[in-house]
Order: C-alpha cells, then sequence, then structure tokens
C-alpha cells in the first residue's frame, strides 16, 4: 500500500498461555478510516494498545512510536473534576504544544465544546465527555489516530455527531485505526475493515469484499457473523 | 436474595486483596489488644538485685522484729521480678530491653532502716527513649516503695512517740552502746518543786538539781534526734533513679511528637496512595504514561504532591501546639528536617500502596488499616512484653516509617538524641518502597 502512515508487521503477544495476537500485520494510509472487528477476545483491544504503546509486543514490529500516535481510550481518560479546557490544557502542556492556550482554543473550536469549556467534565453527558476524550488524543495533531471503541457509550444521535467529526479528521488527512463492536458501524463508516478472531487477523479488505466472500446474505451484519462462522469462530 | 448473596460472595472471592485484610486486620488488632490485656503493664518484668544479707532481713524497730522481706513479697505482687545476682546483670538486662526496669537493694538497706536517722536508699535503673514508659516505670517503682514506706512509717511512728514518752517520762534509754537514765519531765517537775521549798545549797538538793540538769541536756539532745526521726519517718525509703538510655523528655513534648507523627501518616499515606490510585479510576494512568510521564516521575510526583502537603499541614500545627505547650523553637529547622524526612517516608509508603491498589476506595481503606497497628507496635516499649515478642515488633516497626519518623521528630523536638539514625533509617524506607511502588506499577498497570 502506497502512502501508509502506519505499518505493523507480525505482532504478537502472549498474556500466559493465551495467544493474545498471532503475528497480525496491517497498514492504514493517510485519509484511511480502517476498522478492526471482530467477536469477544479477538485481541481488538490488544492490538490498538500495543500501537499505542500501553502494552509491550511479544514480537513483531511497528513503523511509528507510540509519540506520534494520537490514542483515545474506550472509557473518558480524562479528570472528572477538572473542566474541560482545564483538561485539554493540561494534556496540552504535558505532550509539550509551543502555544497551549492557542491549542486549546483549537480543539474547543473543532470539538464544539467552546459553551461548555469552564464546566467540570463530571457534569458532561457520555457523548461530550467522549469528545473532550478525542480532543486529547488529538492534541498533538498526530497523522495517526487510534480509536479503542469510540462510540460505545453514545445514544445514536452523538454517534453520527462523533463519526462526522472523525470523517472530518480523515478528510483532512489523519489515518484513523478503530475497533468497533458494531460491524454496522463499521461498514458505514471505515473504508477498510479487518477481522480479528482468536488474536488472528482473518480478513482484510472492503465491506462489501466480506459480504461478496459470504455470498447471499441480508445485511453486512449477518454476512460477518456467517464468514465467522465458516471460518470456525 | 439468596441469589444477591451469591453474588456480593463471588465478588469477595474475586477480591483477594480486599478478603485478606479483613481477615488479617481483625486478627491483628486481637492478637495486639490481647497481648496488651495479657501481658499488659500491671506486671512490667522488673529485674530485681537484693544485696541485703538474709540474717539482715530481720531488724528490730521499737523494740519488735519485722522480717523485712514481707514487704519486699508486696512489691512482687505488682512486678514481675526477675532475680539476677549483681547490679551489673541488671543493667545489662534493662539495657538490652530484656527487662522494663530494674530494682536494686543495696546491702545496708535494712541497717538504715533500722537505725531510724537516715533514710534507706533502693536504686531504680531503666531506659527512657520513650517518656511513656519512663513515667511508667517511675510511677510503679513509686508506688510500691510507697507502700513500703506506709508499713515502714508505722513503725517509725511508734519510735518517735516512744521518744517522747521517755522525755515526758524518763526511763531507760541506750544510743550506740551507751546507757542512760532518763528523768523524765514529769520527775524533773516534781523534783524541781521540791527543790525550790529547800533552796539551801550545798545540800542533797544540789545533787537533784544536777540531776535536772542532766535530764535537760538529754532531753535537748533527744529532741534533736527527733527532727532526723520525723524526717525518716516522712520518707524511709528513698528511691535513686538511673536513666541508661534517652533522654528526659517530658511527657507533654513526647505526647506532642507522637500526634504529630500520627496526623503526618494519615495525611501522607491517603494523599500518597489517593492521589495515585486516581490516577487509575479516571484511566488516566494509561494515557499519561505512555509517554507523556515516566511511571518513575508519576511516582515521584504523586509523593512529593502527598509529602509536601502532610509537611505545611504538620508543621502548622506543630507551630499551634508550641503556643500550649513549651516547645524549643530554637530548633525549629530540625522541626522541618524531621517532618521532610518523615513525610517522605509515609509519601513512599503510600505510593507504594497506591500502586498495588486499584481505586481509590481500596487505596484509602488500605493506607488507613494498615496505619493503625503499625502506630500501636511502634509505642510497645521494651520490656513491657517478652524478649521475644519485643524483638518481633521492633522488626515489624523498622519496616514501617512510623517509629523512625516518631524517633525523628522526638529528637527534633527534645533533642532526645539520634535524629541522624533515624534519617537514615527513614531515607532507607524512601529507597525501598519507592522500589516497592515501581515494581507494583509495573505489575498491575
Amino acid at each position: 500500500m502506497t502512502d501508509a502512515l502506519l505499518e505493523a508487521r507480525s505482532v504478537s503477544k502472549r498474556f500466559g498461555d493465551r495467544e493474545a495476537l498471532r503475528g497480525v500485520s496491517l497498514t492504514a494510509a493517510r485519509g484511511e478510516i480502517v476498522a478492526v472487528i471482530g467477536p469477544n477476545g479477538a485481541g481488538k483491544t490488544t492490538l490498538l494498545s500495543i500501537i499505542a504503546g500501553i502494552q509491550k509486543p511479544d514480537g513483531g514490529e511497528l513503523s511509528r512510536s507510540p509519540a506520534e500516535v494520537g490514542w483515545v481510550p474506550q472509557q473518558a481518560a480524562v479528570y472528572g473534576k477538572l473542566t474541560v479546557a482545564e483538561n485539554l490544557r493540561l494534556f496540552a502542556r504535558l505532550e509539550k504544544r509551543p502555544d497551549v492556550e492557542a491549542v486549546v482554543d483549537r480543539m474547543l473550536h473543532q470539538t464544539g465544546l467552546e459553551a461548555r469549556a469552564d464546566d467540570q467534565v463530571s457534569t458532561l453527558s457520555g457523548g461530550n465527555r467522549q469528545r473532550v476524550n478525542i480532543a486529547i488524543g488529538l492534541l498533538a495533531q498526530p497523522e495517526v489516530l487510534l480509536l479503542d471503541e469510540p462510540s460505545a457509550s453514545l445514544d445514536p444521535r452523538q454517534r453520527e455527531r462523533l463519526w462526522q467529526f472523525i470523517r472530518g479528521l480523515a478528510e483532512a488527512g489523519t489515518a484513523v485505526l478503530f475497533s468497533t463492536h458494531n460491524v454496522a458501524e463499521a461498514e458505514r463508516n471505515a473504508s477498510r475493515v479487518l477481522v480479528l478472531a482468536d488474536g488472528e487477523l482473518i480478513f482484510e479488505g472492503g465491506a462489501s469484499e466480506l459480504e461478496a466472500e459470504v455470498g447471499d446474505e441480508r445485511d453486512f451484519e449477518s454476512a460477518f457473523v456467517e464468514f465467522l462462522r465458516k471460518r470456525g469462530h | 436474595m439468596r441469589w444477591l448473596l451469591v453474588k456480593d460472595l463471588q465478588i469477595l472471592k474475586r477480591s483477594p486483596l480486599l478478603v485478606a485484610l479483613l481477615v488479617i486486620y481483625p486478627v491483628v488488632i486481637a492478637v495486639l489488644i490481647g497481648l496488651a490485656l495479657s501481658r499488659g503493664p500491671d506486671k512490667p518484668r522488673v529485674a530485681f538485685v537484693n544485696e541485703v544479707p538474709t540474717a539482715a532481713n530481720v531488724i528490730q524497730l521499737g523494740g519488735e522484729n519485722i522480717d523485712t522481706s514481707k514487704y519486699g513479697k508486696l512489691l512482687f505482687n505488682s512486678i514481675e521480678p526477675v532475680r539476677v545476682d549483681s547490679e551489673e546483670e541488671a543493667i545489662a538486662k534493662v539495657k538490652s530491653g530484656d527487662v522494663l526496669g530494674a530494682l536494686v537493694l543495696p546491702s545496708d538497706l535494712t541497717q538504715k532502716l533500722a537505725s531510724g536517722i537516715e533514710p534507706a536508699h533502693v536504686k531504680v535503673y531503666y531506659n527512657a527513649e520513650d517518656p511513656v514508659k519512663a513515667r511508667f516505670v517511675q510511677d510503679t517503682i513509686n508506688s510500691q516503695v510507697q507502700k513500703a514506706n506506709a508499713a515502714v512509717r508505722k513503725k517509725l511512728t511508734k519510735i518517735a512517740l516512744g521518744y517522747l514518752h521517755l522525755i515526758v517520762q524518763g526511763g531507760q534509754f541506750s544510743f550506740f552502746g551507751r546507757h542512760f537514765d532518763v528523768l523524765g519531765l514529769a520527775k524533773a517537775e516534781a523534783i524541781l518543786r521540791v527543790t525550790l521549798k529547800q533552796i539551801p545549797k550545798n545540800t542533797a538538793a544540789s545533787a537533784q538539781v544536777a540531776a535536772v540538769q542532766q535530764f535537760a541536756k538529754i532531753a535537748r539532745d533527744n529532741l534533736d534526734l527527733s527532727d532526723n526521726v520525723l524526717k525518716t519517718v516522712g520518707e524511709p525509703i528513698v528511691v535513686d533513679q538511673h536513666v541508661l538510655r534517652g533522654g528526659k523528655t517530658p511527657l507533654d513534648a513526647f505526647a506532642v511528637a507522637v500526634a504529630v507523627t500520627v496526623s503526618l501518616m494519615f495525611v501522607t499515606l491517603l494523599l500518597a496512595a489517593g492521589t495515585l490510585a486516581l490516577e487509575r479510576e479516571e484511566n488516566a494512568f494509561a494515557r499519561l504514561v505512555r509517554g507523556l510521564v515516566s511511571r518513575t516521575g508519576l511516582l515521584a510526583e504523586k509523593g512529593l504532591l502527598a509529602a509536601g502537603a502532610a509537611f505545611v499541614v504538620t508543621l502548622a500545627m506543630l507551630a499551634g501546639l508550641a503556643l500550649f505547650i513549651d516547645l524549643a523553637w530554637d530548633r525549629f529547622p530540625l522541626w522541618m528536617v524531621a517532618l521532610a524526612a518523615g513525610a517522605l517516608g509515609f509519601a513512599a509508603m503510600g505510593v507504594a500502596i497506591g500502586a498495588i491498589t486499584r481505586e481509590v476506595r481500596a487505596a484509602s481503606l488500605m493506607a488507613f488499616m494498615l496505619s493503625l497497628p503499625i502506630a500501636f507496635l511502634a509505642l510497645v516499649p521494651s520490656g513491657s512484653v517478652s524478649q521475644g515478642l519485643y524483638d518481633v515488633t521492633s522488626a515489624i516497626s523498622a519496616v514501617f516509617p512510623f517509629k523512625p519518623t516518631l524517633d525523628a521528630l522526638n529528637a527534633a523536638l527534645n533533642d532526645a538524641g539520634g535524629l541522624g539514625k533515624a534519617l537514615v533509617h527513614l531515607a532507607l524506607l524512601v529507597l525501598g518502597y519507592g522500589l516497592l511502588a515501581r515494581v507494583s506499577l509495573r505489575r498491575f498497570a
């Protein structure tokens, strides 16, 4: 693949006797949105955690250091007792951004949280809290953004707003890699899907390619379930 | 209801740390309380040296034979005597902490008691590294000596009354082997009355007047002697106290050191453990340590925050207490050194607790549950429990910062000595707990 901003080669990870990842390789190009889907325990979060530098792999290589990758964890990693602006300011300082206030203003504008800038995060809705969470992941203006189950706790309206925002980032050239349980969401928003099962990458391609591989299924979710069944998962 | 109970039991089963704390904590507290009750300070172990020859145990006071060993038995009702052969052996036992104190009865004890003229002295040795213990030893020995004094006082009062009776009524009196016929005031008055009537000089009457003169002399001498007797009646046995180790810290100043150390412990432990656990509870830990802050840096930040806050709070507390209790302000720089070192020791322990636990509540609970027993153990004085048990409590206390912090603060406040040793001890604990916290953070993150 040309213009790949992120490349992982043969990444493996064990937890005791269990193989969480078995030689997984992937790429993400500029402006591409890549979805990682799979059943529970497939290794999605482990894969993203390794790319984000939270965990160390037992084997394999990564093209980017964790510092060059933006990371948005599944649960909002923000301080409830601080305001939105204070959270952004804190992490901007820790990221050693040159003009902290300008970065904070930009992220407040980008996430549409200007009106809530002085509100404590603990008073925000789940959707707004997730927006702060994503904003912190974007403070360093990373070329690659990782999102672990970004819409898990959001209602449909909040989800749609979130995806609008993420699509905007991709259009601006950011490579986005996200994990999700919601295969319909992956079909709608991802330009490419990776299917993980039992730590193994068993499919890589477009949603329509996966449907075609299964045959005459009614929708992508059914096709995905049938695909897993056929592969013995 | 039943299924809720099953669910809660399953959760408890999957929380081994909490269950361990819930089980171990009451057991430890129960053992400590049990020890306190069974080996309490009502029967302290005291080394006992009796240099009085067996034959001299019975003395004569006021014409009565008194067995002094009976008073020794009274003393043994209140202490557990550890009989030793010499004063040196007794001192060694006190120094080693095997006994709470030592009581030495010198060989001339009964002889002095029998004379009724000067007080008999007993010697008491103890360590005063802990003023509570020092006060306890003083109170215990003093109360026992007072009992003996009260018993002897009865006898000496009888002697004093005998002298007074002799002066008034007359009779036989022996003093250092010399025998006197004491005329007595009553007879003297009668003689004088007769003599006044038969006044011719150079007759038998002149001899009677001479007798009156002799009586006057002896009466004056006896009255002089009565002064000493009355002093002796006031305190027949005097305790000579010897402090073998430790300073002479006033009890209220020591209480200040304990109160400040306890406050320092709670504030620092809870703050350090809580703030570190909060990073994980807020899910921010992973975000921070993926390049923004090193794990060691995070630990140092939490430790310094807790230590700094506790330092300010306890310094203010100390300054406030100094308004009511006489503390040496010229030692203020040493107060700060001791508080800072203690705060760092507790902070290192606090971050270790915060690194082991995952939640603020668990961290706070663990910090609180650890604090009380370590403070309790650190205050167990030597000699109040058996040597083996004291060694165990000392070893346990040595791995927690409470005891060295208390020692440092006591030394800083009261010039009790040992500040340098306590500071080195705290420095080692900071390193040890810092290492434990760092390893735990890697293990549990």
